[in-house]
């Protein structure tokens, strides 16, 4: 097996915040390495280039792994699960094919044991990582309104996304109940920002954004990090972290772009792979020194997995709207976020407001649901299909149960022969009493929206499948996988910094609390240079 | 009978998917729509059927055996009636067989000018999205903060340290 020289840090993966990592370290003026397993994706590649932009979402630019089947993808098998995973392995990881929602976690989000009585609270809170989101936001560029009294102040650095025809109507309909609405925050540019065009509406935005308005972390972090001395390898897949008698990790094994087994040691090894990639390497890294897995003393690598039900409501009105040529999302509430035990159950959803979809997804979507017909009555159903489409998403928080957990699959393995993870996952009852809630809040939304056809999807099978929880923080290391600041309570010089870290999930997308918490265990491990290890 | 080399799909396979995707989607002629089984169309689809060749041979087979053979034969009613049962019922294989009919129809030409879109890639012109009634947020605006700070306790005390716990 071939050695590499030494470096003072390596990083595993390249996305939302294994980027932000490597930047914030780069100051430091260690040596840095990030392997990642994929690609650079080049925006003349995106599908929005072509006429074929909405098939390319079932096949290469799926967000599903499994049948998006590139060969710098990994199989997950998530048979035994209502919800599946979505993921992207290239550089920038899910930041290539996410929504661009930017909501930030709530602070009752890190205390819910003290103010709910369920789950555990994080061992830090919001006010730690505050700062660290008003960076992310400046890095990764945020559009979005000041003022909003449903969420903490923050500062978006370019005005929001445009309310449009179908925000308007949304904002009409929360109005006449009296429900809370904001415009959401976003990473979609709305103006230039630092190198990147404004958002000219090409349509939905989760496979690629060719106008480069998107913020992901090949356009955002990565450029800034690779400019300040940090190396990027691509199509470099990790099979095992390595350790030494001391229980030290040592570094990684590797396979390069051309397969050839690679050594690469370390002084210190940070993973982010996020919340099932972590998880897996961590369980393949075990080792008559570590029989249970790296990092595992606990028992937990791989439990609490938490991955935000999503039901999704639709229905169309008279009216046409923007349908699928705007930014997917247009706003947001938080009227339902905060515990109200008297909806009979803990914590709380945000509703997210859509837009409509391209023509072939619209007639998919109706024909899937049952209200577009085959036959000679198809093209008229259709008419009152395209362009009349109102939705909402109810974003969920599941808390961690460690029976939703992730496992190395016994057969199923990678083109390179590693074992591929597997997932087990219910939604608890505490989870499906909220998502009824929300889903009746929706209906009576869309109905006040005049909205006619109103259904519900429970579980899409492209719903985000957000992947948290695997290696939980927290200050027991009976109870947890790494500290208060990502470090590994058993291999003093293993950090983690992606979802798997979260200890609840709120019922937001994760990416900008991933984010500031990357930066936040980043700003830690600078302030105790001298003494990491200790 | 030996699969076309370059479509994977037989002859009668062909034949099947043109006759059940024209059912699917007739021509309308008052709207100025094609049928999914007019030819550019049928080449889009077998074009395109990459990995979806597998699903999309189970569902021709599954509909040609729901119909006993006797699909041709059916008038547009029957057709139909088929047509629906099946992908009722019909599982994956159904679901992936829509989605390559319906992915090719909605991108040609015809069809997109006759809904009224514009044929061609989103990008690089983009669209224009208005900016929609920004008075309504008024109504929101002059509310309290109404998001739970931890940092008061309920006894009005500080409970949040901005750190580590």
């Amino acid at each position: 097996m071939a050695d590499n020289e030494r470096v003072d840090v390596l990083i595993v993966g390249s996305g939302a915040s294994g980027a932000a990592v490597a930047w914030s370290l780069a100051d430091t003026r260690m040596r840095i390495l990030c392997l990642e397993q994929g690609d650079w994706v080049k925006s003349s590649e995106l599908p929005s280039n072509g006429r074929d932009w909405e098939a390319r979402r079932h096949t290469d630019f799926d967000i599903s792994p499994n049948r998006r089947g590139r060969d710098t993808d990994y199989p997950v098998n998530d048979d035994n699960s209502p919800m599946k995973v979505a993921n992207f392995n290239g550089v920038g990881g899910g930041t290539v094919i996410y929504t661009a929602h930017w909501p930030r976690m709530h602070p009752s989000d890190f205390r819910v044991k003290s103010l709910d009585g369920v789950a555990d609270d994080w061992p830090l809170d919001y006010w730690a990582l505050e700062r660290f989101y008003e960076e992310n936001d400046r890095m990764m560029g945020v559009s979005g309104l000041a003022g909003d009294p449903g969420v903490p102040p923050r500062h978006p650095p370019m005005p929001p996304v445009p309310l449009g025809k179908t925000g308007t109507r949304y904002a009409q309909a929360m109005n006449r109940l009296g429900w809370h609405w904001w415009p959401s925050d976003t990473t979609i540019a709305t103006t230039p920002y630092e190198g990147r065009a404004p958002c000219i509406n090409l349509g939905h935005c989760t496979p690629g954004c060719a106008q480069g308005a998107k913020a992901s972390t090949d356009l955002t972090y990565w450029p800034l990090a690779i400019r300040a001395g940090v190396e990027l390898r691509t199509r470099c897949r990790v099979r095992e972290i390595t350790t030494n008698e001391l229980g030290m990790a040592t570094g990684a094994i590797y396979y390069d772009a051309d397969g050839q087994e690679r050594f690469q040691p370390a002084e210190i090894v940070i993973l982010a792979c996020n919340g099932i990639g972590t998880p897996r390497l961590l369980l393949n890294s075990a080792s008559a020194r570590f029989p249970d897995g790296l990092a595992n003393s606990s028992g937990l690598v791989g439990r609490n997995l938490m991955l935000h039900p999503w039901p999704i409501v639709s229905g169309h009105v008279a009216d046409a709207l923007d349908g699928g040529r705007a930014p997917m999302n247009t706003m947001w509430s938080k009227q339902f976020y905060e515990t109200d035990t008297s909806r009979g159950f803990v914590r709380g959803y945000t509703l997210q407001f859509g837009r409509g979809t391209g023509p072939a997804s619209e007639a998919i979507a109706g024909a899937a649901s049952g209200r577009l017909p085959w036959g000679r009555a198809h093209h008229r159903a259709y008419r009152k299909l395209l362009d009349h489409r109102v939705g909402i998403g109810v974003a969920c928080e599941d808390l961690p149960e460690e029976h939703n957990r992730v496992t190395l699959d016994p057969v199923l393995k990678d083109s390179h022969g590693i074992p591929a993870p597997k997932i087990d996952y219910a939604i608890s009852e505490n989870t499906r009493l909220m998502m009824e809630h929300g889903i009746a809040r929706a209906e009576e939304i869309l109905a006040a929206a005049g909205a006619t056809g109103i259904q519900a999807s429970r579980t899409v099978l492209n719903s985000p499948g957000h992947l948290l929880g695997t290696a939980r923080m927290g200050n027991d290391p009976a109870r947890s996988v790494v500290n208060g600041w990502g470090r590994s309570h058993d291999v003093k010089n293993l950090f983690i910094v992606d979802g798997s870290i979260w200890v609840t999930s709120g019922g937001v997308n994760p990416t900008s609390t991933i984010q500031a918490l990357a930066l936040y265990i980043a700003d830690q491990m600078k302030r105790r240079l001298a003494n990491l290890f200790d | 009978m030996g699969n076309d080399a370059d479509t994977g799909l037989s002859a009668a396979e062909l034949g099947a998917l043109r006759a059940i995707a024209g059912a699917m989607i007739p021509a309308d002629g008052g709207l100025g729509m094609p049928g999914a089984d007019d030819p550019g169309i049928q080449a889009d689809i077998v074009r395109s059927l990459g990995r979806d060749l597998v699903p999309v041979r189970a569902a021709l087979a599954a509909i040609m055996t729901t119909a006993a053979g006797g699909f041709a034969a059916m008038d547009p009613d029957g057709r139909e009636a088929l047509i629906e049962r099946w992908f009722a019922g019909g599982g994956e294989p159904a679901a992936t067989f829509a989605r390559v009919i319906l992915g090719a129809y909605y991108r040609d030409d015809r069809v997109l000018l006759a809904v009224g879109m514009e044929p061609r890639a989103p990008f690089p012109k983009g669209y224009a999205l208005d900016q929609g009634d920004w008075s309504l947020l008024d109504a929101v605006r002059g509310r309290q903060a109404f998001w739970r700070d931890d940092r008061i306790g309920a006894a009005g005390t500080a409970t949040g340290t901005g750190g580590e716990r």
